[in-house]
């Protein structure tokens, strides 16, 4: 087993400080506008109030699944997200205000404000995501396709949850994917919610890395939320890609401790869980083992911390100072 | 720049192998469009001159390889995908109006998808609701998708080297009774002299292809050599129409149709598609809209496929399809209708 490099492991912790502060930054700005209820209007919550508009999906708990797969990326890598976008855009390297910006409706945002926060798009480092369902493998794959064919030595990443499992398009990609011995990683994110059905009321088999090998492709499971544990896992996956060694699926069980959205009374869910799931953070578990290995100190873990926080403030900043779209944009950019 | 006669379909193969040639980043892939050529022979012999990787059979998995062609844009590469019958889009329909279409306009312009999806459309041959739809005017509907409906061989050449150049996704359907193939009874109209050299046309220019003064047919596709043939007949009984050949749907030729209907006052839309919600009414609104500056001389109709499937028995197709005498048959009426004094 591969360890990170302390550099590596350095840049796994700060890039998951990061996306947890963002997104607890997120779910308070998300809140402006929208509470206390609006009892005139006969409304608990006003979706569409405040600075961030429509559904809005975390990922707190997640952070491993997108640090241990990104660590082995680069920029000419692609990465395909899901409508819980946060973790794989902060890891793949996109840039926190211009998303900031998007997730505001800005015009500086990565799409000018026209996609929100589950279509961010940020060609230069090769992201995108999609609000369907099992939707991110078919582009995957033609972005490892593309590389394949023009010898680029790129790897595409599809992140999807669980639920997506049960998708056709998981089952044609997987498909393709052996078949075309294309450079593609698959990365199933299970956290056990297709928002409020369990993944043992919705899939007939424990393990997706299982419906991985019928294809002819090597399933892989990681059983615990643990980011050196994914980044051990997804390091032979990237590496066998790269070298024509064609598809591999990895399947992470991972923790979520939001509801499927902000504002979700998760009725389905005992209010023991998430409590219980949260003793075992992943970012204090990583932490805890850096400082054994007398990598992090609380000098260090202070540093970082401070540095997450402002580049967070500076994005939210970036954001709220920036300018919404002119009216007539709204009629632009239908073609390129 | 020399010419010789080619069918609808060799043109298609040969503007695809042109601009293969040019640009090392156009590939190919779809459902039998490998060994066999495609199924309407639009990819005929080119995996001969390019080879498997770039002339790509794909397993019948349209989500996979429709969406496999939107990421291989983003990625820097041209494809074009082949989905066999237009018909089958549905089992796909997420990929293509929820990522193809919308991507660019979510980026904000910055992502391209220059995919071409080609597809055949049409029915006359008893194969029933399925397999006969032409379904352009659902696409046309979805921003964010061109949409190219050839009627002829020289057409299709220029409009296929435009569609592949262009940076956009572009639906390009093809109609099969017009296609020239051995198999099916085909309009001797739709096979062209084409010029050998690669050339394009833009999208967004309707022709027309015949000039009259008394009545005006918007029309496309096949239905472009119904019309022609029933402007003959007119022509005999003193009618001449006008035939303006859309080309494409999405940019739409609306100035072309408007000068036409000012001309003969009178307009009656041709489609093969589907009546209710589709091409008809999106041209009569058209020409509804400039009723200031237009004077008809008769009330706008149109003839297209009555809200039904399309049927399998040689006693039912022809009934919802517009025929040749039945397009005669409006023209007539047309000319001799009038419209009611304003109160």
């Amino acid at each position: 087993m591969t360890q990170p490099d302390p550099d590596k492991m350095l840049w796994m912790y700060e890039t998951m400080l990061v996306i947890r502060h963002y997104e607890e930054t997120l779910a308070q700005v998300y809140l402006e506008g929208k509470l206390p209820p609006n009892i005139q209007k006969g409304l608990a919550f006003d979706i569409a109030s405040g600075p961030v508009p429509g559904e809005m999906h975390l990922s707190a708990g997640q952070e491993p699944v997108a640090v241990g797969v990104c660590a082995h990326l680069t920029d000419a890598d692609t990465v395909v997200g899901t409508h819980r976008p946060h973790h794989f855009a902060i890891a793949k390297g996109v840039p926190l205000p211009q998303m900031t910006a998007e997730i505001f409706g800005k015009v500086t945002g990565l799409g000018r404000g026209k996609g929100g926060h589950m279509h961010l798009f940020d060609l230069p480092h090769r992201f995108s995501c999609s609000g369907i369902v099992g939707a991110s493998m078919p582009p995957a794959c033609g972005a490892a396709l593309a590389a394949k064919m023009t010898g680029s030595g790129a790897v595409a990443v599809a992140f999807f949850g669980e639920g997506a499992a049960n998708q056709g398009a998981f089952h044609e990609s997987l498909n393709l994917a052996a078949l075309w011995m294309l450079p593609v990683v698959f990365v199933c994110e299970d956290n056990r919610w297709a928002i409020s059905v369990a993944k043992e009321k919705a899939t007939s088999v424990a393990s997706n890395a299982r419906r991985a090998v019928a294809y002819g492709i090597e399933g892989v499971e990681v059983d615990h939320n643990d980011a050196l544990a994914v980044f051990q896992a997804a390091g032979p996956a990237i590496r066998k890609a790269r070298e024509g060694g064609g598809p591999t699926l990895i399947e992470v069980k991972t923790d979520r401790y939001m509801g499927h959205f902000q504002g979700d009374a998760e009725v389905y869910r005992s209010k023991a869980e998430v409590p219980s799931l949260r003793q075992h953070d992943p970012i204090r578990v990583l932490e805890a083992s850096m400082r054994r290995q007398g990598d992090l100190d609380d000098v260090a873990v202070e540093r970082l911390r401070t540095r997450a926080q402002a580049q967070v403030t500076t994005a939210f900043e970036f954001a709220r100072a920036s300018a919404y779209p002119a009216a007539e944009e709204a009629l632009q950019h239908v073609f390129a | 720049m020399t010419q010789r006669k080619l069918t609808m379909a060799q043109a298609i193969a040969e503007a695809i192998g042109q601009e293969m040639e040019r640009d090392p980043r156009v590939f190919a892939m779809g459902e039998d469009i490998g060994i066999y050529g495609g199924i309407f022979s639009a990819t005929s012999g080119l995996l001969e001159r390019f080879g498997p990787e770039r002339i790509r059979d794909t397993p019948i998995s349209e989500t996979a390889f429709i969406g496999a062609a939107t990421g291989a844009a983003a990625a820097g590469m041209r494809p074009i995908a082949e989905l066999m019958f237009v018909d089958f889009f549905g089992v796909c329909m997420d990929q293509i109006y929820n990522h193809l279409a919308k991507n660019t306009y979510m980026s904000g312009g910055a992502l391209k998808l220059p995919v071409v999806l080609t597809t055949a459309i049409g029915g006359g041959y008893g194969d029933a609701a399925q397999h006969s739809q032409c379904l352009y005017s659902t696409f046309a509907h979805m921003p964010g998708l061109k949409v190219v409906v050839p009627s002829n061989a020289y057409d299709a050449k220029g409009l296929m080297i435009q569609a592949i150049r262009d940076d956009n996704p572009v639906l390009y359907m093809f109609h099969k009774g017009i296609m020239g193939l051995p198999w099916m009874q085909y309009h001797e109209g739709a096979t062209t002299e084409v010029p050998t050299d690669a050339y394009t046309l833009p999208f967004g220019q309707a022709a027309v292809v015949r000039e009259g003064r008394h009545v005006t047919i918007v029309t496309l596709s096949q239905m472009v050599h119904k019309a022609m043939l029933a402007a003959r007949t007119l022509a005999a009984e003193g009618i001449e129409v006008e035939i303006i050949d859309l080309r494409t749907l999405v940019p739409l030729d609306t100035a072309t149709v408007l000068r036409s209907v000012a001309k003969t006052g009178r307009l009656l839309v041709v489609d093969e598609d589907y009546l209710n919600f589709g091409l008809s009414g999106e041209i009569a609104a058209v020409v509804a809209e400039h009723l200031d500056d237009i004077e008809l001389k008769a009330p706008v109709r149109r003839l297209g496929v009555p809200a039904v499937p399309i049927p399998y028995s040689p006693a039912l197709e022809p009934q919802v399809i517009p025929s040749i005498n039945r397009i005669a048959e409006v023209c007539r009426a047309l000319v001799d209708a009038k419209l009611k004094a304003a109160a």
